[in-house]
């Protein structure tokens, strides 16, 4: 039943991720990103991880894409298909980034995939799936996690100071 | 596995219904078209202009704070959930973690920027 599973949602994953390079309407895009971050959740789920499938909804299907739609928005794409020299300048990056990760994809498969343990390692969920993360977390990537933190101020702050831009004359002067 | 099987329903319930209730209403609704009714309706204005105009600033910062202290509550629940076996070790970090952000949240308050000028 999982193998099935599995395949049908890492179906739904690279189809639905090839419509988001391959539609022409950048809301529609979006929207099919919603669809394959829904599916890489029901992987998440499949390899039990409720958690982090949950997160991944959450955070990435909900909030994230809230943002990457304002953004869509804010670029004001009157037109959708865009025209002139500044897409062949897109293009010529285009290429280059896809050769690059072509040759990377080159390098990996000569060095060969390590196999790891036929059988599933027993998920460690004395107490459910949540808390065997936070074990982790907070105790070996103790580390990670409080700069995480650093990073979500970083993040914090840059969008203030973009979105506010200097104060009106009237304002306080900085 | 099994216990997924109430979401499945769900969402099968769900389906299901959304397609009922819009190929119902493509099936036995009575068609008699005219210009006024086919006109977009929005609160009695006259709908004109482009869907895709621009957005004040304002409304993608507060998705943006609003984004951040999700993921804020997101660490929180593991946390929770293993506080036990944390203890105060435990505590100690997240109260860090915490005062962290809350540096970044004073100075939302203070750069005012949740308010709508």
């Amino acid at each position: 039943m999982v193998p099935y599973l599995f395949l049908g949602f890492a179906a739904l994953l690279v189809a639905t991720a090839l419509m988001v390079i391959l539609h022409r309407n950048p809301v529609t895009s979006a929207l099919f990103l919603v669809l394959s971050f829904s599916s890489l959740a029901g992987i998440y789920l499949l390899l039990q991880a409720e958690f982090i499938g949950m997160v991944q909804i959450i955070v990435y299907a909900g909030a994230s894409m809230v943002l990457f739609l304002f953004v869509i928005m804010y670029l004001n794409l009157q037109h959708d298909v865009e025209k002139g020299a500044q897409i062949a300048l897109r293009r010529g990056i285009g290429w280059m980034v896809g050769a690059l990760l072509l040759l990377f994809a080159g390098l990996l498969a000569k060095k060969g995939w390590v196999s790891g343990p036929v059988a599933a390692l027993p998920p460690d969920t004395t107490g459910g799936n949540a808390a065997a993360i936070g074990r982790v977390l907070y105790s070996r990537f103790l580390f990670p996690f409080e700069i995480t933190s650093i990073l979500l101020l970083v993040a914090m702050v840059g969008a203030i100071v973009l979105a506010k831009g200097r104060p009106a004359p009237q304002g306080e002067a900085e | 596995m099994l216990a997924y099987l109430p979401v499945l329903l769900f969402v099968l319930v769900g389906l299901g219904f959304g397609a009922v209730t819009i190929g119902l209403s493509t099936i036995i609704v009575p068609r008699r078209e005219n210009a006024v009714k086919n006109s977009a309706y929005e609160c009695g204005v006259e709908p004109v202009g482009n869907a895709r105009g621009r957005f004040s600033v304002k409304f993608y910062l507060v998705a943006v704070l609003f984004i951040l202290f999700d993921i804020e509550a997101v660490f929180l629940y593991p946390w929770a959930v293993s506080f036990h076996q944390l203890g105060l070790y435990g505590l100690i970090e997240m109260v860090l973690f915490i005062l962290i952000l809350l540096a970044g949240y004073f100075y939302l308050l203070k750069k005012r920027a949740l308010e709508w000028e």
